[in-house]
């Protein structure tokens, strides 16, 4: 009976085990497929032009005739200043709304500023665009599709996440910390600037590159805004490409080149994010060690 | 006894409406040790935090009543302006993580006003001096905070409080994350401090206020109980209840 018993739960281990490991393949398989796809699709369309030069004229190959690729420079310049933009708005605003929602928690306004922080995060990023662009059909239609209505948008998105990541790194800086700086008569607002969040700033800035990197891989906000074009940057009143933009609209044309492009920018796109998604956790284990005081 | 630096006047402190002490007069003599005793909970820290007018940095707080600084009431002044007047040490040392020992040392004066560099560096070395830690960090003043000791980290932060040139330096039982060799330097840089500064102990062991302190202070449920020079209150207790409490009948 008692030997029954044990074989039983040896069973029952045995199979909970292989099911845990089913579970991680199903998780690993699409992860490891959509990185194989881009790369052997999107790897060979990799060369110096394709990140420099302005994508070639529509064509599909013919016996004899092979085509032009081109490049993605446009798109790839457009998601930097997109993005860099974005982040510039986002930043300002997040430092004083996450300052403000963590330093003067408790009071109204600060927990008005992290509710609206949590609700926006979870607005479709589509409806961003969109907001963005009925408000400026309604009051300056000329820059109605622009990159400023684009980083505008991007903003739009960007904004709760950093606001939310500020609030969390703000909030593991012990309380210590802060009372240690104002008991040495050093004002409230230098202790929550300059010491505060400078405790605070590898989170900070774990939280901007996170936010960066979802702006980076948005279409649906730039689809009313951005709109996209097959230039460089041409003014902040023009509209400007963005690679996620380009996946969208190369990817659905019976173009072979340009769906060879979207493949490239696809791959890039991914390697930008992998990139950053492990330089953020490196910041993070840097700062809890350093929060531990090691 | 010397003359009062840090009077005392009927104060009450709250927290979220109700009284952590209530109706509190008390006058600490100047360039002597004053300790605080009492049982956990008797408003020991609520009072030193009043002193500098930290208790009101915790939200939902309260205070009535008057902390006088040579005659002057600090609650009619800038906080900030007092806290640079009074200085704290607290319960736990609290470094600035990001922060060397230069820079820790260096805060208040770094954040508090221009100094010049030679400025900085002379009240840095004094202070590291006065609190018994240079000759352990003479030669690493730039490695980072978190790389002292706790005991060292605590001299650290009683040298950062005396950077800033206070008066009157308030400690919120100071020993009480250290282990006893770490305590008994401490012990012995409080005794000096008194040379140059007031200082407000608070300390739920009573072998150290007997030690360290000159006048005693016996707070029990947020009422002052006793107050008088250290011997006598250890050893001619005028009321009943610090009796009960010193020969150990409670607490």
């Amino acid at each position: 009976m008692r030997f029954d018993r044990h074989a039983r739960r040896k069973w029952f281990s045995h199979a909970i085990t292989v099911l845990a490991g089913l579970s991680v393949l199903v998780v690993l398989i699409p992860l490891a497929s959509i990185l194989y796809e881009a790369a052997s699709i999107g790897g060979p369309a990799f060369s110096p032009s394709f990140f420099t030069q302005t994508s070639a004229t529509p064509c599909s190959p013919t016996p004899g005739h092979p085509c032009s690729l081109g490049g993605i420079g446009p798109a790839l310049q457009g998601t930097i200043i997109l993005v860099g933009l974005a982040g510039l708005i986002s930043v300002a605003v997040e430092v004083a709304a996450a300052v403000f929602a963590t330093e003067y928690r408790g009071r109204g306004l600060g927990r008005a500023i992290s509710f609206t922080a949590d609700v926006l995060t979870g607005i479709p990023s589509v409806i961003a665009g969109v907001f963005i662009y009925t408000y400026f059909v309604l009051y300056d239609p000329t820059i109605v599709f622009s990159t400023l209505t684009g980083a505008l948008a991007l903003s739009v998105i960007m904004i709760p996440i950093v606001t939310r990541t500020t609030e969390e790194a703000l909030r593991t800086v012990p309380n210590s910390i802060r009372e240690a700086a104002l008991a040495l008569g050093i004002s409230k607002w230098r202790t929550t600037l300059q010491i505060v969040f400078v405790t605070a700033l590898p989170g900070v800035l774990t939280g901007a590159l996170l936010s960066v990197m979802r702006g980076a891989g948005e279409a649906a906000p730039l689809l009313f805004t951005a709109f996209g074009s097959r230039i460089f940057f041409q003014g902040l009143n023009k509209p400007i490409n963005a690679l996620p933009l380009l996946i969208y609209n190369f990817a659905e044309s019976p173009y072979q080149n340009w769906i060879e492009l979207a493949w490239g920018a696809a791959l890039l796109l991914i390697i930008l994010i992998l990139v950053v998604n492990v330089l953020s956790r490196l910041m993070i284990q840097r700062m809890v060690r350093r929060m531990r005081g090691q | 006894m010397n003359p009062t630096k840090l009077r005392v006047d009927h104060l009450t402190a709250f927290y979220d409406g109700k009284a952590a002490i209530s109706d509190i007069n008390l006058e600490f003599p100047e360039r002597a040790v004053s300790a605080i005793i009492g049982p956990s909970g008797c408003g020991k820290s609520t009072l030193i935090r009043c002193l500098n007018r930290m208790h009101e940095t915790v939200p939902r707080t309260r205070v009535e009543g008057h902390v006088l600084l040579d005659g002057e009431d600090v609650y009619a002044e800038d906080p900030v302006r007092v806290r640079r007047r009074i200085g704290m040490v607290f319960q736990k040392p609290n470094p600035f993580v990001t922060m060397s020992i230069y820079n820790n040392v260096s805060a208040a004066l770094r954040f508090n006003g221009r100094h010049s560099r030679e400025a900085t560096d002379r009240a840095v070395v004094r202070s590291l001096e006065q609190a018994a830690l240079w000759d352990e960090v003479k030669d690493r003043i730039d490695a980072p905070a978190t790389s002292l000791s706790g005991g060292q980290q605590q001299r650290l932060c009683i040298a950062r409080a005396l950077a800033a040139n206070p008066e009157v330096i308030l400690m919120d039982e100071p020993c009480s994350a250290l282990d006893p060799i770490a305590t008994s330097k401490i012990e012995e840089l409080i005794g000096r401090l008194k040379n140059d500064y007031t200082v407000v102990i608070v300390t739920h062991n009573m072998q150290q206020a007997a030690r360290v302190s000159d006048y005693t202070a016996f707070l029990y449920i947020g009422k002052l109980i006793e107050f008088g020079p250290t011997e006598e209150l250890f050893e001619r207790p005028k009321e009943h209840l610090t009796e009960a409490y010193i020969t150990g009948r409670f607490g």
